[in-house]
């Protein structure tokens, strides 16, 4: 299972308490993951990326086995560790703002 | 008798304030979606408990909220918002062509019959509208691709389509305001529009008489009277007696007539409210001095209403849709202000009190009547 950590303003809008653990099938990419996620919490579509273009929302950043993923392609091969379920990946706000 | 609610959106969240007819206790509630803008939230006139919420963040972008209970629950339903086939350019603050992209919503406009249409206006300018209860929303483009579309230019606050008045019994007429483009009006159900502008003077702009690129901060209708139309503008105060065909200005006897908000007595079609605003670069109450002024002859002779309203160190702004009346009698009036505070006056505007006082910064401020 895929782990994912949402911020608290998303895990609040989807009705959550911790981590989701995902069932993706195929290869694990940045993709599959928002897709299944976006899946099973319809709320949080557009949210986290475009409605119409899939971008990244511009304040919205994609974390993993500490490196920071936002602008690698969405369709690359996540780490094993994350396929796997060892490490989570992660929804980050950006800091921004005072 | 009875009850109120006010319905109040703020920089960091919503707040719902509740009263019996007699205004003087409030039971407050929120904030809902603590965190998140609220640039709006409006109830239904047909169904007082299905109300909507604009909620909105930088971070994760616009979302719209739907209560079928009056607020004790809510659920997110479509925040969808795709323009009408290609969307062109406007022009940008350096003339530029600069391509029509969603920010988010400012205004939602419930329909007088009907719990599952509601009208959004939207930055950048343009009129959505769900006919299924918010869970799909379609765009109104005849709008956007009136011939003036692509010369309209965004005002400091972005080029937003904040205000929506719908004629009370004519349900194909609508009128909408945006800045800094102006007022346009369908008479078509959202089909086709023409500026409503005539009369209208912006030093501002290159033309100060052009039909279209006017700063109007906001407008309101009395129902009973639904021809007569006034507007708080960038500067100068307005009135249209013939559904915007022509304008003249009231500004008459105010202090400043720059200023954001402006509304109707319930019951008296002629007695309006503004609150007047030092300038466009200042922008709080002259001399520091929070005052509403009441006009009883429909503009040009305005009166200073002061008492419980702060008279002096007063630095606070009042936005476009943070003022709103209730329909008891005597008529109670509310507006909420940047520093957080709603104050409300049951009887008409002669005395004010704060009903809340430390509230995150007020973008909006809506009433619902209550059975």
């Amino acid at each position: 299972m895929i782990r994912v950590v949402l911020p608290a303003h998303l895990r609040t809008l989807a009705h959550l308490d911790g981590e989701v653990a995902l069932h993706v099938a195929g290869v694990v990419t940045q993709r599959s993951i928002l897709d299944a996620l976006e899946a099973r919490y319809p709320m949080l579509r557009g949210t986290i990326r475009d409605h119409a273009t899939q971008q990244r929302r511009a304040f919205v950043r994609f974390f993993a086995c500490e490196q920071d993923l936002s602008h690698e392609a969405p369709d690359a091969p996540l780490p094993s560790a994350v396929a796997t379920g060892v490490e989570p990946y992660l929804v980050v706000g950006a800091m921004a703002g005072g | 008798m009875s009850r109120v609610r006010v319905l109040v959106g703020t920089r960091k969240g919503a707040f719902v304030l509740t009263s019996d007819g007699e205004r003087q206790r409030w039971d407050v509630s929120g904030p809902h979606f603590g965190g998140w803008e609220i640039y709006h939230v409006a109830g239904s006139p047909a169904d007082p408990a299905r109300l909507y919420a604009s909620q909105s963040s930088g971070w994760f972008g616009q979302l719209i909220q739907r209560s079928d209970d009056g607020g004790a629950t809510w659920q997110p339903v479509g925040n969808e918002f795709t323009y009408d086939g290609v969307p062109g350019t406007h022009q940008w603050y350096d003339g530029t062509p600069h391509p029509w992209e969603f920010a988010r919503v400012w205004h939602l406009e419930p329909s007088l019959t009907d719990p599952d249409t509601v009208y959004a206006g939207v930055e950048d300018a343009a009129l959505f509208r769900t006919v299924d209860g918010g869970h799909s929303w379609q765009e109104l483009s005849g709008l956007r691709d009136h011939e003036s579309g692509s010369c309209w230019q965004p005002g400091a606050g972005g080029m937003c389509l904040h205000t929506i008045v719908q004629h009370p019994t004519d349900a194909g007429r609508i009128f909408v305001a945006i800045s800094a483009a102006g007022v346009f009006r369908t008479d078509d159900a959202g089909k086709t529009w023409c500026p409503a502008n005539h009369g209208l003077r912006s030093e501002q702009i290159p033309d100060p008489t052009a039909e279209v690129g006017h700063c109007v901060h906001r407008l309101a209708m009395h129902p009973s009277q639904p021809e007569t139309l006034f507007m708080q503008k960038h500067w100068d105060v307005m009135r249209s007696d013939d559904s915007g065909e022509s304008w003249q200005e009231i500004s008459g006897d105010l202090p400043t007539d720059f200023g954001f908000v402006i509304d109707v007595h319930a019951h008296e079609p002629d007695t309006i409210y503004v609150i007047p605003i030092a300038s466009d670069s200042e922008h709080y109450p002259p001399e520091g001095k929070l005052r509403v002024y009441r006009s009883r002859t429909g503009g040009h002779q305005w009166e200073a209403l002061t008492s419980g309203l702060p008279q002096h160190d007063c630095y606070v702004n009042v936005l476009r849709d943070a003022m709103a009346v209730d329909s008891l009698d005597p008529c109670g009036v509310y507006f909420g202000t940047t520093g957080g505070q709603v104050y409300g006056s049951a009887d008409a505007g002669n005395t004010w009190t704060p009903i809340v006082r430390d509230l995150p910064s007020v973008l909006s401020v809506e009433v619902q009547m209550l059975p």
